[in-house]
């Protein structure tokens, strides 16, 4: 016969109480150990649905990057397609030239020739595809009619970058290049020979429309131009493309041909190919604005989800704050109710065991090993209730999350070790006021009846 | 002197009234001796058995069991000392509910400290002299009230007393049970043991040696039964 042995049959005896008391223990483990589960799976899954977000968004962005630098390369390569369709946009002409009398009659300054030799061998960086030529406005005598003169060589090829792919093939002497309306005009096609003031050309190709003076210009080899013009080793103009470059461009490349051919200066001609490049470089452009807002804007939606979990993980923290302490207090007095109609109960056994000896410290034990029992049993059950519900909770069923990042932090594997002794603690305090109360009665009150 | 009372007094005190249960009452037990004290309902009779128990400190006068006032010792070691010298029986049994007849039976072996064996070969032996060999893992509540009363006789042997304190043992039993109950009264007595019977049961009153009266807390004369008496 033991004290243990007593406890245990009246726990058999009385085990309604008992269950009472179990459960009341359980439900507070549960609602702790269910707590901090949800704490912790919030945290988990917030990690998680982050990282998720975050890779969603960085390869979205990769994806939006790679097509604006797939965009650039292709504008690029537009551009040079149609720079060489339309043209060169910069032209080198001598300072004394007037624009006015330029546009209104056409060039009437010249300079030597030797200046695109110059300027290829410079170290000049701002333009590409140097071509010297002469332009007068002359009468073609054999059709009675007036065409532009122009008189070309080949591009002459800048030193230091070797030389590049030409735009233009050279007009080689005794052949001849003709714009639209004169070949229309004349009805002439490629191979057909001309005579231009008695000199005979044959057609080498001939040009689109293009609704500009090109349209009534004739392209012929700049020396035998030069001849026909009187202008030997004298050109009107030197034809470039700009680079594509960054920057105020235009300024730029002034300041350097200026410091290369002092006696000249530089005018941008507006072309096609520079509108369209500039509204592919502005298509660019706004792709690129469209990638930084993509990248604000997802940066923005990451921050609101990582905002929305927190101010959840905040609810549950003080909803948690809130009821377990609640839950815990409740059952510290239910257990203790419990405790105290037991010992009522209990009286007259208390008062016969008092009375055969059993000393006050004896039937105090008796009721602690009753609680001990409860809150080890409640304790344990609570856990597994308390951990249950946190994942059914949490959310992390349906979630094929590892269940270890549960306890990586370890405050919850803390709690769960702590859980039964704190169950213990619970009934054990709840338990000691009634016990004492049992211990102290007068046996003679009970005993007297008889 | 196995049980020596001597001049003692209890006075209830409620908020409105005062009752003298016992009035300076003095008696004595010898060791072989069956002693019944005979009183009305009220006359102060189970606050005097009490008292000789160790359970109420008089208010004043002596009580002496085996030449120890129990009330001059620490509540723990009186425990241990009850559990030593004296067996209880009482009217309602008063056996724990929980218990089967053998754990109550062994329930004294708890306040000493001997041997768990010895103290079970001696509970079986009890349960074995009272016929209680077919009953002993049943609980108090399948016993009839001469088994439950057996049992209760057989908790109070258990540790070998010297006094049996008995209070209206055979209250709930029919004759032929309380016949059985004061034939081990009896044999407790002529084996050496001292018992000291409380009752207003005329037939138990027949069975002990010498019988005290008492009426309104106060011994009122005393009447020879077998044995000589001495006052
Ligand atoms: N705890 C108590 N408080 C107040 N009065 C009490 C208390 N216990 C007993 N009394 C009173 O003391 C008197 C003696 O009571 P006691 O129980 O000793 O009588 P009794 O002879 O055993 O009676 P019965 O034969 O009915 O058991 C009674 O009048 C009773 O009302
Ligand atoms: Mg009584």
């Amino acid at each position: 016969m033991t004290v243990w042995r007593l406890a245990i049959r009246e726990i058999r005896h009385r085990k309604l109480s008992f269950l009472m008391g179990v459960i009341s223990v359980t439900t507070a483990v549960a609602c702790l150990v269910g707590a901090q589960t949800l704490l912790r799976a919030d945290r988990v899954i917030t990690e998680h649905v982050l990282q998720v977000k975050q890779t969603e968004v960085e390869s979205a962005i990769a994806a939006k990057e790679e097509s604006v630098k797939q965009a650039g390369a292709e504008l690029e390569d537009a551009m040079r397609k149609h720079m060489k369709g339309l043209g060169f946009n910069i032209l080198i002409i001598p300072k004394e030239q007037s624009r006015s009398e330029m546009l209104l009659n056409g060039m009437t300054a010249t300079m030597p020739e030797s200046y695109v030799d110059k300027l290829g061998q410079s170290r000049i960086v701002t333009i590409n595809h140097l071509l010297p030529s002469v332009s007068q406005r002359v009468q073609w005598p054999e059709h009675e009619r007036e065409v532009i003169l122009i008189g070309t060589r080949g591009e002459v090829p800048i030193q230091h970058r070797g030389l590049k792919k030409p735009l233009l093939e050279e007009v080689s002497a005794g052949k001849m290049v003709v714009g639209y309306e004169i070949q229309t005009e004349l009805d002439l096609k490629v191979g057909d020979t001309v005579t231009f003031q008695k000199q005979e050309f044959t057609i080498s190709e001939v040009h689109p429309e293009r609704g500009s003076t090109d349209d009534v210009t004739v392209w012929i080899n700049l020396k035998q131009a030069q001849e026909m013009l009187g202008m030997q080793n004298l050109i009107n103009a030197i034809l470039a493309l700009e680079c594509d470059c960054a920057g105020d461009r235009i300024s730029a490349i002034r300041a350097e041909i200026e410091a290369i051919l002092p006696g000249t200066q530089v005018i941008e001609k507006f072309s096609q190919a520079l509108a369209r490049a500039e509204a592919r470089a502005k298509a660019k452009e706004t792709a690129e604005t469209a990638l930084t807002q993509e990248k604000e804007s997802s940066q923005a939606m990451l921050l609101r989800e990582e905002q929305g979990r927190n101010q959840l993980e905040q609810q549950h923290a003080v909803f948690a704050a809130v009821l377990v302490p609640l839950v815990l207090a409740g059952s510290a007095v239910t257990i203790f109710l419990l405790a105290l109609a037991n010992t009522r109960q209990r009286t007259e056994e208390i008062g016969i065991l008092c009375a055969i000896g059993l000393q006050t410290r004896q039937i105090i034990l008796v009721f602690l090993s009753k609680a001990a029992v409860i809150g080890i049993m409640g304790g344990l059950f609570g856990i597994g209730l308390g951990y249950w519900i946190g994942w059914s909770l949490g959310g992390l069923s349906g979630n094929s999350l590892d269940w270890q990042l549960l306890f990586a932090a370890g405050d919850l594997l803390t709690t769960i070790v702590a859980a039964p002794f704190l169950a213990l603690a619970i009934t054990g305090i709840a338990s000691w006021v009634p016990a004492l109360l049992a211990a102290q009665r007068d046996p003679a009150v009970v005993l007297q009846g008889g | 002197m196995l049980l020596s009372i001597d001049g003692v007094s209890r006075t209830y005190t409620d908020s409105d009234s005062t009752v003298h249960a016992v009035d300076d009452v003095s008696l004595q037990v010898a060791a072989g001796e069956f002693v019944a004290v005979q009183g009305a309902s009220g006359s102060g009779k189970s606050t005097l058995l009490l008292m000789a128990g160790g359970l109420l400190k008089p208010d004043s006068g002596h009580v002496q069991v085996n030449g120890q006032d129990p009330y001059c010792l620490k509540p723990d070691a009186r425990a241990e000392f009850r559990a030593q010298n004296i067996g209880f029986v009482f009217q309602q049994f008063h056996l724990v509910p929980y218990l089967s007849v053998l754990d109550n039976i062994l329930a004294p072996a708890l306040a000493v400290s001997e041997p768990e064996t010895r103290a079970r070969a001696r509970a079986l032996q009890l349960i074995e002299q009272f016929g209680l060999s077919d009953r002993q893992q049943h609980v108090p509540a399948k016993l009839s009230s001469g088994e439950r009363q057996r049992a209760a006789m057989a908790r109070a042997l258990l540790n070998e007393p010297k006094l049996i304190l008995a209070d209206e043992p055979t209250g709930n039993l029919d004759h032929n049970n309380a016949d059985t109950l004061l034939g081990y009264l009896s044999d407790f007595a002529t084996a050496g043991g001292a018992v000291l019977l409380v009752t207003h049961d005329d037939r138990a009153v027949a069975c002990a040696q010498r019988v005290v009266h008492l009426q309104n807390g106060r011994i009122a004369e005393p009447v020879v039964n077998a044995v000589s008496s001495r006052r």
